[in-house]
């Protein structure tokens, strides 16, 4: 269908003189923010007539494509560092949130009721943790009823986004971590068995007793998974909620991380959640095809402003108010028309 | 002669070399296509590994040969430490099980239907092994990850591991603790998946003996054992390996199924259930996220397997062209 929309659109474009404001707007990339993205542009095209086409290819491959200027925009859940924005001539910033939360399988635990910190989830994960009822779990969870039993290990086994903000995490909480695994979009776990895709991670979950994994917060919400606490940078337990997320994206100091490089794991605050995750939206300062990129900025504005809504229904976060207008302010500066 | 030439000609306006020519021509034309069609395969084939080559060089001239014995698979180390130690020895072991457990049974299946089955259950066993044979890659993945993990997982692995507790070698390698995503989960799918090969070539080549051969047989007071032993099987020998082979091709290749179940670890362990990874499954499971070097590793991967599959299946060769030396004589 928005193949088709795309020819007809095309068509008309051809056939008009001025095509400057039918000009459409292509992007690519990251797959975790495919469907708040795309239902913004469904939204945008009834509103506006203007169209957007997304092709969830992976973040790699939408770096890929805007250094190649063959889209619009790209997306990518992990930034680029300020360098290598400037050697391409990039501008980044954060478009929306996500967050991702252990999950277990634990006879009798409910949803929120158990609570990690960052060293515990790092030892697990690491292999020096392996029964439940491990000192240092007991510790954190000193009313809980654990068993003595072998704590299957379960990580993702396809490079993703959320293996990349889930090990950044692992590597500010523990320093074991960091020197022996480190962190990536695919990297090497010491131990666990790993799955495909969300919902291969809480497939196993959901079969395998005394096992634990991570998933996006939307998955494990939306699944009614055995989602945990964790205690954040501030030493407060916190559960997952969007007032954490979004209390860790106003925390973080956007203003002076140059290009928006800012992870959001283990921000300060009393109330942050420690595995908080943005995607970011890349576009040339200097496009080939202008009228297309202003289009897309359009968009974009007009997402911030009116699309919170939709973004919450589908369980994402929106990026604080106090961000946004910095990128407006980014955006006026670096997008030459 | 000359005389009929003489006829021919005055027989009208014919031009005989012309005709000839005619045919030679559609000859020729016909003789290039075919030609043709079968280089075409050998241009894809050299294309595809030239394309191999050039995508895995960055990781050739990183790695060299240590990449074969690296067991480490770390692609977020700076820089990435890649080896192929571990897919390739999880490619190997599931494909050996799974031929372990595929032969004897697919072979049973065949003789069962050729020589022992009644008329009315040859087809439905018959419609079995085909239809096993159309069953999509990704259902027996589905179907091994929800089904027949958890039955292995909680029923046969525990018995298996308590028989061979204590026991050396074997103890190590059925050893726990028990898990629905192993590599022995793998080979027994990938044992199911590559029966009808086994079987339905198994079934035609088995046809192909002549009775007469067997009736003699039985004649000379021979059971059906020592008819199946001494006449079919030899009879039948190239037909059966060549089937063998084809499964074991798949087995080696087979992504999706596996990617599901084998639990996606790089580290190599004695036990067999225990997680572990092939190179089809990493490569499936790692490509679309990668770049630089680690995607560079992958495509290095795929060389491999591409490698090791012709090594494996010319070794087969090799073997069949001895196996009929020894036969002649």
């Amino acid at each position: 269908m928005n193949f088709l929309k795309t020819i007809v659109a095309a068509g008309l474009v051809a056939a008009s003189a001025t095509a400057a404001f039918a000009a459409d707007i292509t992007g690519a990339g990251a797959t975790f923010p495919f469907p708040i993205y795309s239902k913004w542009a469904d939204a945008y095209k009834k509103e506006t007539g203007n169209g957007l086409n997304y092709q969830s290819i992976g973040s790699g491959g939408g770096i890929k494509q805007i250094q190649a200027k063959t889209v619009t925009f790209g997306a990518s859940d992990a930034p680029l560092k300020a360098e290598q924005l400037e050697k391409d001539g990039l501008v980044q910033w954060p478009m929306v949130m996500g967050a991702i939360v252990p999950v277990v399988n634990i006879e009798g635990v409910k949803p929120g009721e158990m609570v990690f910190d960052g060293e515990t989830l790092a030892s697990i994960y690491l292999g020096k943790i392996t029964k439940w009822d491990d000192a240092a779990i007991k510790k954190l969870n000193p009313n809980l009823k654990l068993p003595s039993e072998a704590i299957t290990v379960v990580r993702r086994s396809d490079g993703s986004g959320t293996t990349f903000n889930f090990t950044n995490y692992l590597a500010k909480a523990s320093a074991d971590w960091k020197s022996k695994v480190g962190e990536g979009t695919a990297v090497e776990w010491p131990v666990g068995v790993g799955a495909k895709g969300n919902e291969g991670v809480s497939g196993n979950i959901g079969q395998t007793k005394n096992s634990i994994g991570y998933v996006e917060y939307a998955y494990a919400k939306q699944n009614k998974l055995t989602y945990t606490g964790l205690v954040n940078k501030a030493g407060k337990p916190v559960q997952p909620t969007v007032e954490a997320f979004q209390a860790a994206a106003s925390n973080a100091d956007w203003a002076k991380a140059p290009g928006y490089y800012v992870i959001l794991t283990d921000q300060p605050g009393e109330k942050s959640w420690p595995i908080t995750a943005a995607t970011f939206i890349l576009m040339h300062k200097e496009a080939t095809d202008k009228a297309a990129s202003q289009e897309a900025i359009k968009f974009f504005r007009w997402a911030f402003k009116n699309g919170g809504k939709a973004a919450e229904e589908l369980d994402y976060i929106p990026m604080p108010a106090g961000v946004v207008t910095l990128i407006e302010k980014t955006w006026a500066a670096e997008i030459k028309s | 002669m000359a005389v009929e030439s003489n006829v021919i000609d005055a027989a009208g306006p014919y031009d005989r070399a012309k005709a000839l020519s005619a045919f030679k021509l559609g000859d020729i034309t016909f003789y290039w296509i075919t030609r043709l069609s079968a280089i075409s395969v050998l241009l894809i084939l050299g294309g595809i590994i030239i394309s191999l080559i050039v995508g895995a060089f960055p990781a050739m001239k990183e790695y060299g040969l240590s990449f074969l014995w690296t067991q480490r698979w770390a692609p977020s180390a700076d820089p990435p430490v890649l080896g192929a130690l571990g897919p390739m020895y999880g490619t190997l072991v599931t494909s050996f099980i799974a031929m372990l457990i595929a032969i004897p049974v697919g072979l049973g299946i065949a003789i069962f239907l050729t020589e022992l089955c009644p008329q009315w259950l040859r087809r439905p066993i018959g419609m079995a092994i085909e239809l096993l044979a159309g069953i999509p890659s990704i259902i027996y993945g589905m179907w091994g990850f929800f089904v027949l993990g958890p039955f292995l997982a909680n029923t046969f692995q525990p018995f298996m591991i308590r028989v061979f507790d204590g026991v050396p070698v074997l103890g190590a390698i059925f050893a726990g603790p028990p898990s629905y995503l192993s590599l022995f989960n793998a080979a027994l799918i990938l044992a199911i998946m590559v029966l009808p090969f086994i079987t339905s070539i198994s079934v035609d080549v088995f046809k192909t003996v002549p009775p007469v051969l067997k009736e003699a047989a039985y004649g000379v007071g021979c059971t059906t054992w020592e008819v199946v032993r001494s006449v079919v099987i030899p009879y039948t020998r190239v037909g059966i390996i060549g089937g063998v082979m084809l499964a074991l091709g798949r087995a080696l290749g087979e992504t999706m199924a596996v990617t599901f179940i084998i639990g996606n670890s790089f580290r190599i362990s004695s036990s067999i259930f225990a997680p572990g990874t092939t190179i089809s499954a990493a490569i499936a499971s790692e490509f679309a996220e990668s770049d630089g070097l680690h995607q560079s590793g992958l495509i290095l991967l795929g060389l491999l397997l591409f490698v090791l599959t012709f090594f494996v299946l010319a070794g087969a060769r090799l073997m069949l062209m001895r196996l009929e030396k020894k036969a002649g004589n």
